[in-house]
């Protein structure tokens, strides 16, 4: 162990607070609003702890807004994009991890390039091509576009577990006479499950998320998602009612949060297989 | 850091099976075929776009007309003022959030009290909707009932001022937004670096009399630095094409002030219906940023020699 003198410790203290402090300001006072009656929010000098704590915000927020629908439409979404990417990922994320043929190579140039990309030169044509198969305005063609938007993520997560797992079991298996599919679906795969999981559940993150797309492809109400209709709370003139702004944006928050509390690790640990040990 | 994995990939030896076995391609086309119609099909016909008069809902068939577009675009005042402001807002965000992140994975990294709520705390912006941060910050912001104006005048520097909504104030005020919203990524991507730098080196180097910032350049920095280059030119990207954020917190406003180009291609395209136009948009920005990406990675190949 390292010696570090006591007043190098203290400013290393000081200077962890500070962090806490900016880190953790902002989702303070979403909380403090969310839970102020609107007099407390109308007055000229704001309170961190509301005098007279209410749930009338979150009351009012449904009333306001389809939130529970959005809310229902954000799940669809998020669930299936999610399932989708890992099922049709972890397949091509083996296949790259263990081959350096010339689909492999493209592959990982992909998703390299995608990275890149300004998405408005994708939503434009997309937006065209989706319009032609009646599909603009419904969850399905959000769906598909959230599929192929998380898949350089996962296939780069999936990768580095793939290399994870050590290559004996598969020799084992070519040697007993089991196919390329065989060896994957029987030997491969299970061993893989808690990455898959993980990996499932970064998709999920980022499709109950998203803005930019379902902005561009829903146009009602009654089909947008979660983050959509938070920005519709905010209206053209920017004016909003603060409170119930302020309670539906938490509760959009609670399942991310929750989740990402339980992959964190993985994540991480996801980042430096693809990262550090490629 | 898919940068990385990609240029370290071809560099190692190992040699594949190669493509004469079938099963493969069972395993790849279930990705490969989505990928190929909703990405790379997209993509060239966004490109192709570019060249075309194509508007949403016009009767007359689209037309070629050459490279008209990137015409019209060079001499767009506006274009080039958000392009500017895009780039403004891409080092002005990433600079600062590569520091902060540094400095809290650090500390992240030392056996203090407090590090597992730091830890904790840092996953929240990393976790939220972009869309949630940006209406909790205009929260932060708000003239009157914001908490950043009381404690302001709380402490006696100045009271109500308009953040997100007066022109001088209004770009630095999204690039510190910016800056909270990504540092996590950058400092849980960092601290993997550090907790993968063997100890005993820092020992050797301690014993040997190093100081604090002497071990810090010649054991810590050399051991972090791929990640740390990779993940600033990611954030770099990222941030260029970011979308979302200044889009909830200020619509690009005020008088276009934090217009990024994402925005502004958007509105082109969204709402003035101008599909064409705003491919051109999208195919200079790609060219821009793989011309500052080129000049990165090259010098990033140099400076590997020496390190």
């Amino acid at each position: 162990m390292m010696r570090t003198t006591k007043p190098a410790r203290a400013a290393q203290y000081v200077a962890l607070a500070a962090y806490l402090v900016f880190l953790a300001f902002p989702f303070l006072w979403l909380i403090s609003t969310a839970f102020k009656p609107a007099r407390e929010l109308g007055s000229l000098h704001p309170t961190w702890i509301p005098k007279d704590p209410t749930l009338d915000n979150f009351r009012q927020a449904f009333d306001e807004q389809p939130l529970l629908r959005a809310a229902g439409n954000s799940l669809i979404a998020a669930l299936s994009a999610a399932l989708i990417a890992v099922v049709i990922a972890t397949p091509m994320a083996y296949v790259m991890a263990r081959h350096r043929n010339r689909v492999a190579k493209a592959a990982t140039g992909w998703v390299v390039i995608s990275q890149a990309f300004p998405f408005v030169l994708i939503i434009i044509p997309l937006f065209l091509i989706l319009k032609n198969l009646h599909l603009i305005n419904s969850l399905l063609g959000l769906i598909m576009v959230y599929v192929v938007w998380s898949l350089p993520f996962a296939l780069w997560m999936l990768v580095g577990y793939v290399r994870a797992v050590p290559t004996e079991l598969e020799e084992a298996a070519a040697v007993d006479g089991a196919s390329k599919v065989r060896t994957f679906v029987s030997v491969v795969a299970p061993l893989l499950a808690p990455g898959i999981v993980a990996t499932a559940m970064f998709a999920f993150i980022t499709a109950w998320n998203e803005f930019f797309f379902a902005l561009v492809l829903l146009k009602t109400p009654e089909k947008q998602t979660l983050p959509v209709i938070l920005n519709r709370f905010i209206g053209t003139e920017g004016v909003a009612d603060l409170g119930p702004l302020a309670a539906a944006a938490f509760l959009a928050t609670i399942p991310s949060l929750v989740i990402f509390a339980i992959i964190q690790k993985r994540i991480t640990g996801g980042m430096l297989a693809g990262a550090v040990k490629a | 850091m898919t940068l990385a994995t990609a240029t370290k990939r071809s560099a190692r030896g190992k040699p594949g099976r190669g493509v004469a076995d079938h099963g493969a391609w069972f395993l790849v086309l279930p990705a490969l075929i989505p990928i190929l119609v909703l990405s790379v099909g997209p993509l060239l016909y966004g490109i192709a776009l570019a060249f075309t008069d194509s508007q949403s809902g016009r009767t007359e068939p689209t037309q070629w007309v050459g490279a008209l577009n990137f015409q019209d675009l060079l001499h767009d005042t506006l274009f080039w003022d958000s392009f500017r402001i895009g780039l403004l807002w891409a080092f002005g965000v990433t600079v600062p959030q590569f520091f902060l992140a540094l400095g809290l994975a650090l500390l992240l990294n030392q056996p203090l009290r407090m590090r597992w709520l730091a830890r904790a705390l840092a996953i929240i912006p990393w976790a939220m909707p972009e869309v949630v941060v940006g209406i909790m910050w205009r929260l932060v912001y708000h003239p009157d009932a914001g908490v950043l104006n009381e404690t302001l005048s709380d402490l006696g520097l100045g009271d109500g001022k308009d953040w997100l909504t007066g022109t001088a104030t209004a770009l630095f005020a999204v690039i510190v937004v910016g800056v909270w919203a990504g540092m996590p990524q950058t400092t849980v991507a960092l601290l993997a670096g550090l907790q993968n730098t063997p100890r005993e080196l820092h020992e050797a180097a301690a014993m040997d009399g190093a100081g604090a910032w002497r071990r810090f350049t010649t054991v810590t920095w050399p051991a972090i630095k791929p990640i740390a280059l990779a993940i600033t030119a990611l954030n770099f990207i990222w941030n260029f094409n970011s979308f979302a954020l200044v889009y909830v917190l200020t619509q690009g406003g005020p008088g276009g002030r934090t217009r990024l180009p994402m925005l502004f291609a958007y509105e082109e395209a969204f709402r003035y219906g101008q599909f064409g136009y705003a491919a051109a948009m999208g195919c200079v920005m790609v060219a821009v940023i793989s011309v500052i990406l080129s000049v990165y990675l090259v010098g990033r190949l140099k400076g590997g020699d020496e390190a």
